[in-house]
This record gives structure tokens, sequence and C-alpha cells, in this order.
């Protein structure tokens, strides 16, 4: 363990530890979804939503933890922000697309509608 | 009160581990492909968060730079495989 964390004042350390725990339980609680979860298209929530925000908390946190530890500012972790709330809507919805495409292929191909696990086109209003 | 800090790293790191252990069983059980390819990406970032994790206990700025090449690297695997599971090819 490093020295540093003896010399944080209070009022620094209490915020890092809140959004430590916040980050790191929500992190944990979208694994959870991503395996508990039944269907392909519920368990794409896990990661797309919930882990980006676990991502965020953890992320404030160090930077808080760095500014308070360094007596500078240090915001370079904007970058790893910037990035990952820029990927990750990009990242799920390739994902989306591509499980749509090849479950679509796969009731073309089988010719038997009906099954809750794959994708189909919800049908037309009249 | 500062080991309270220090607790709240253990549980950080603790709960990045068993996330990337429940999206290894996902990925290792997954029913179609591109469930494993969901795992992969979540092992990604949680491998990130745990980069970031050990840059707070460690009180070293090395780590942003592993947390960063980790999330590109994520990045571009992600899309190339969705890519290729989309159309099997990955550049057209």
């Amino acid at each position: 363990m490093n020295q540093g964390i003896e010399t944080l004042p209070v009022w620094v350390s209490l915020p890092v530890t809140a959004l430590l725990v916040l980050g790191s339980l929500i992190v944990l609680i979208g694994a959870l979804g991503l395996v508990r979860l039944p269907n392909f298209y519920q368990r794409i929530h896990g990661p797309a939503i919930t882990i980006t925000l676990g991502t965020g908390c953890i992320l404030i946190a160090s930077m808080v933890y760095f500014t308070a530890l360094q007596s500078r500012l240090v915001i370079h972790e904007l970058l790893i922000t910037a990035f990952v709330f820029l990927t990750a809507p990009v990242v799920a919805m390739l994902i989306m697309r591509t499980a749509v495409y090849r479950d679509l292929r796969a009731a073309k191909r089988s010719r038997e509608p009906g099954s809750d696990e794959i994708y189909q086109f919800p049908p037309r209003k009249k | 009160m500062m080991t309270l800090l220090s607790l709240a790293i253990d549980f950080t790191l603790l709960c990045t581990v068993l996330a990337m252990l429940l999206c290894m069983v996902r990925l290792l059980r997954g029913p179609a492909a591109q469930d494993r390819v969901l795992a992969l990406d979540t092992l990604w970032m949680c491998a990130m968060l745990l980069a970031l994790a050990l840059g707070i206990r460690f009180g070293s700025l090395i780590y942003f730079e592993a947390a960063m090449l980790i999330a590109l690297t994520g990045f571009v695997s992600t899309v190339a495989l969705a890519k290729f599971l989309m159309r099997g090819e990955v550049v057209e």
C-alpha cells in the first residue's frame, strides 16, 4: 500500500470511498445481469448501460484521488471517460445489429417462427 | 479513518475480479456467438477498471496508460468480432 493514502484529508477520502464502492457495486450488478438474464436482448443491457455507469463512477473517483494526492489538477482520466462514453453505445449497437441479423437469417433458414430466443419483427398493424 | 479508503479499494478490486469471473462464465457457457462477443467486451471493460483500481491502490499514474491501451484494444477487437459475425469478413 502506498504512503499517500494516510496523508489524504477526510473530506477527500470520503467521496472517493463512496464513489469507489458505488461504482464497484454497479459493475458487479451489471456482470450479474449478464449471467442471470434469460435472453440475449435482455442480457445486453448489463454491459451497455450498467457497466458504463460504474466506469464513470470509478473514473471520477480516480480523478479526485490523484488531484488530491499530487496537489495539482490531474484530469487525464477524462480521456478514458470520453473514449468509453463514445464507444460503449457504438459497441452495443454493433453487437445488437449482429444478433438481429443472425437471428433473422436463422429464422429464414429454419422457417419455424414463434421461438422466444430469436428476434422477429413485430407484427404489422392493419 | 484512512483505513476506510484502503478497505474501499480492496472492495473495488474484489468486485471487479468477481465481475470478470461472471463474464468468464457467460463466455464459456453462452449459447450463441454474440453472447460470447458481449461477454468478451465486458471482460475488456472490467480489465480496464481493474487497472484503474490498481493505479489508485499503488498511487501511481503508470496504470492509466495501461487502462487507456486496454480500452482502445477492447473497442477495436469487439468491433472486428461483431463485423465478422455479421458479414463473415472484417474488411470488405
